[in-house]
């Protein structure tokens, strides 16, 4: 590992964004903006910000309260008031975290929300979860749209027109009746236009791991580069300035041949190259990411950055059909997608990537991404012959993060891997 | 000169070590408690599989004789016994000063006296009834440790004394063990050989009397003489060719070390391996068909698959919870105040199984007090409870993708009779009749070897670079 740890441009543009967001939050009571509570997979900010108004999703303050060591007094909190041990540890966070004043990771207050938009994509805690924020808001309207599982393998035409008429005759009046402001539509197209640019740059940036080394790795450092889309830059010109920033310091690390940075350096060594299905584990982020780095492991395709909207299948939002476009958006999603598809885009990623191995963190709160990975698991060994590995975590609950049994499972699974090589080049 | 490697499996119960020569063949097995000093428990160990691979070179270089005359293999595992009893006996004599020594500092005036004279009288009962063990009834093949072998004795002693006696003979024998089982003692195999031939001679010398009491065949005094004559034949050649391995120079060439404490092993990185891959190794080399291998250890349960050259392809693991484990059966003995060695056979008595709800190890505990007092009986518990623990390990070997064409059964459980039973139907049951299932004598020791297989492995790879 190389001592030189550097600060890329991108990640100082991406903590600005952040605590500029976080701090437009802060005083938005104040400046009369409102502020929408929705939810990460099939987020729809663009039609949020064609009305001037906020985006704040529980998970991210839930996940950033996790990194921050702050989640697991949120998490006691919420049980104290009777949520049950197995509620998913997001909603408990968030839950403690408003019954704390709702000040969010960044120190700041978070706005009370002046609509719930309710679009659940293939979590059905989605649901309950705004009930019960329903409960702490009573005033505070809220929006549904349905996002239907592709449990036909496919969107069909009929399916984005029902999407399109909830957004028409449910989510947009509620934003006018909101914000005060008229539906703009071709102030969203402009909006999409620059989503559109994001798109086709992360598609290039997550492409980039089909070289050896890696550039980049797609799980551990892949959250951070998806972090602007999901906390509510989508759309945005910084979002835009972002990712072509990034883009550019991605394809110079390639040019010069480097590996990952990890927070202790440069990876130097690339010794196993994996896809990681499921959600990463928050409150000990950065020992997790370690078990990996410290044995040559990059990650070269994660499922988990694919949760804000999957693009490896040429989908794109196509700014001349704005609410077919955010339809097909939302249905598109990796949780959204039905477990044959799953396996079709991990098993592609494998492949293009030319992985070593696959493994699964499953998570014990998340029901959207634990089902059928066992499944999906046994599948990809089968029709691959790869190697497969599973852990065992949660979100942000650090009462479920055991570090010597996950140390003792990747141990495993590294020497698996390795003894498989020199078998197979002898 | 022939270069061996050894394997070491340094698990939660127990320590295995094992040696290999270079065509993968089990030439050495070694076997304790692990204790607090893992240094110790895994020295033991290698110390326990290189004495016994002297007598394991002895029966190959002796193959030829044996398979003319049967007779040399009893004779040469009689030694063995003897050799065995020695070194239990150097124990035993540490503890009966360290008994001293805590009375001593532990008591005063009428009362220490008072327990200096019956622990004197506790281990002159118990001594003789030990060596007898070792000697005739092949207490050393029984894989006991020094500590199970003295306390169950010494409890049974304790239990004919006035009860008053319990607590300060408890204290004095917790005091003492520890020490003696931490103590390190690399014995002179030559010297300690030497007094085992000696011990058979006088074993076959008074064999008569010592056999005499518990024997009444009629042709009891054809027999003895029978062995004794062949005794007086072979032991002249016997002692020149044990005094030959006796001196033969053993070289390991490489170790690897494994199992639940192989982190803390005093090896290089590079020589630590996963107990996952080893047991797959391991139990892949003696049954080469196996594609599904289940490990029950005392720590964990492993169902691991594992491909035609015996490397792992994918493993679940259940590390979350004891009550699929080995400690399950520990702390189930300890609820029935019986050794762990009794609880497969008490099991196996049952008339029938009865249902344990509990999915925790605890509160098992608490089951079978409320189930013993509505009267159910203790080996219908007890099959109720193995079955239990079985049925986890199948649902683990569920999630791991199930079992493929043949199946082994490794870790330290696969020697619970009663477990085997339930493992057999409940696999026979889940995936067919045709399942081909391997349980060898070796079981336990089916990690250490996966070690030493990598040992060698490692070195050759080494070499070819």
């Amino acid at each position: 590992m190389s001592s030189k740890v550097t600060k890329e441009k991108s990640m100082v543009i991406q903590k600005e964004m952040i605590s500029s967001l976080f701090k437009e939050l802060s005083t938005a009571k104040q400046t009369g903006k409102k502020v929408v509570y929705t939810f990460v997979p099939g987020n729809i900010s663009e039609l949020i910000r064609a009305f001037d108004m906020l985006p704040v999703y529980p998970e991210i303050n839930a996940l950033q309260s996790g990194m921050r060591k702050k989640s697991e007094k949120f998490i006691h909190d919420a049980e104290k008031i009777g949520y049950s041990e197995d509620v998913c540890t997001y909603v408990k966070c968030d839950i403690g975290m408003m019954l704390n004043g709702n000040i969010g990771p960044t120190g700041e207050k978070i706005p009370e929300p002046d609509l719930l938009l309710l679009s659940y994509t293939g979590c059905f805690t989605f649901m309950k979860w705004f009930e019960n924020l329903k409960r702490l808001y009573p005033d505070v309207p809220v929006a549904l749209l349905h996002t239907p599982y592709q449990e036909g393998h496919e969107i069909t035409p009929d399916m984005t027109q029902y999407m399109v008429k909830q957004l028409k005759e449910e989510v947009i009046p509620k934003m006018e009746q909101v914000s005060g402001k008229k539906y703009d539509e071709e102030k969203l197209k402009k909006i999409l236009g620059n989503t559109n640019k994001v798109e086709e740059l992360m598609v290039k940036i997550f492409d980039t791991t089909k070289n050896k080394p890696s550039p980049i790795d797609a799980y551990f450092a892949g959250v951070y580069y998806i972090g602007p889309i999901n906390i509510g830059f989508r759309g945005t010109r910084e979002a835009v300035v972002y990712y072509e920033k990034l883009y550019e310091e991605i394809l110079e690390r390639v040019d010069k041949g480097l590996g990952p940075i990890t927070p202790e350096g440069v990876m130097e060594e690339e010794k196993f190259r994996l896809v990681i299905e499921g959600p990463p584990n928050w409150t000990h982020f950065r020992e997790f990411w370690k078990l990996f780095y410290d044995l040559g492991a990059v990650i070269v395709a994660s499922s988990y950055t694919k949760v804000g909207g999957v693009y490896d299948n040429g989908f794109r939002v196509n700014p001349d059909k704005p609410l077919e476009s955010l339809a097909d958006y939302c249905m598109n999603c990796y949780t959204n997608l039905n477990l044959k598809q799953r396996v079709e885009l991990l098993s592609n990623c494998i492949t293009k990537y030319e992985a070593d191995g696959f493994l699964v963190n499953s998570i014990k709160s998340c029901n959207s991404f634990s089902a059928g990975q066992l499944m999906i698991m046994r599948q990809l060994e089968e029709k691959l012959d790869i190697p497969v590995g599973f852990i065992e975590s949660d979100l942000v609950d650090p009462r479920y993060f055991s570090y010597s049994n996950i140390k003792n499972r990747l141990e495993s699974f590294f020497q698996m891997l390795e003894q498989r090589k020199i078998i197979f080049n002898n | 000169m022939k270069k061996y490697y050894l394997g070491i499996d340094l698990g939660s119960t127990t320590s295995k070590a094992i040696i290999i020569d270079e065509e993968d063949n089990i030439i050495g097995r070694g076997i304790t408690n692990t204790r607090a000093n893992y240094l110790v428990a895994t020295e033991v160990a290698r110390f326990e599989a290189i004495y016994n691979a002297r007598f394991s070179l002895l029966k190959m270089k002796l193959e030829d004789e044996i398979n003319s005359n049967p007779e040399y293999e009893k004779y040469i595992n009689d030694v063995e016994s003897a050799f065995q009893y020695l070194k239990f006996k150097y124990k035993l004599d540490k503890l009966y000063v360290k008994f001293k020594d805590i009375i001593e500092s532990s008591f005063s005036g009428d009362k220490k006296e008072n327990i200096l004279q019956i622990v004197e009288k506790i281990v002159k009962t118990i001594g003789p009834e030990i060596r007898d063990a070792y000697l005739f009834s092949n207490l050393g093949n029984k894989n006991q440790f020094f500590r199970d072998i003295v306390s169950e004795r010494y409890n049974n002693e304790i239990k004919k004394l006035d009860p008053d006696f319990f607590d300060p003979l408890m204290l004095v024998y917790d005091k003492s063990i520890i020490s003696v089982e931490n103590e390190l003692t690399e014995f002179n195999f030559k010297e300690l050989i030497s007094e085992s031939i000696e011990i058979m001679n006088e074993k076959y010398a008074k064999l008569d009397e010592t056999l005499a009491e518990n024997n009444s065949s009629p042709h009891f005094y054809a027999e003895i003489n029978l062995l004794k004559g062949n005794y007086k034949k072979i032991y002249n050649s016997l002692k020149e060719h044990l005094e030959y391995v006796a001196n033969m120079d053993i070289h390991i060439s490489n170790m690897v070390g494994t199992g639940y404490g192989r982190a803390l092993l005093p090896f290089p990185e590079k020589s630590i391996k996963s107990e996952i891959l080893c047991h797959a190794f391991g139990a892949h080399a003696i049954f080469p068909n196996t594609r599904t291998v289940l490990d029950i250890g005392g720590q964990d349960t492993k169902a691991i698959q594992v491909d035609k050259h015996g490397l792992v392809t994918s493993f679940h693991m259940n590390d979350r919870c004891a009550a699929g484990c080995g400690r399950y059966l520990g702390y189930i003995a300890d609820e029935f105040n019986i050794s762990l060695n009794e609880l497969g056979p008490l099991a196996l008595d049952a008339k029938k199984e009865v249902n344990i709800c509990s999915t925790c190890t605890v509160f098992a505990g608490a089951e079978i007090r409320e189930l013993l007092n509505v009267g159910q009986k203790r080996s219908d518990i007890l099959a109720g409870l193995h079955r239990s623990i079985v049925m986890r390990a199948i649902s683990l070997l569920a999630r791991s993708g199930g079992v493929r064409n043949e199946f082994s059964f490794t870790g330290g459980v696969a020697r619970n009779q009663a477990v085997l039973k339930y493992v057999s139907e409940l696999i026979h049951e889940n995936y067919g009749d045709d399942i081909k299932i391997n349980i060898g004598a070796d079981s336990i020791f089916m990690g250490a070897l996966g070690g030493a297989m990598f040992a060698r492995r490692s070195m050759k790879n080494l070499a070819t670079h």
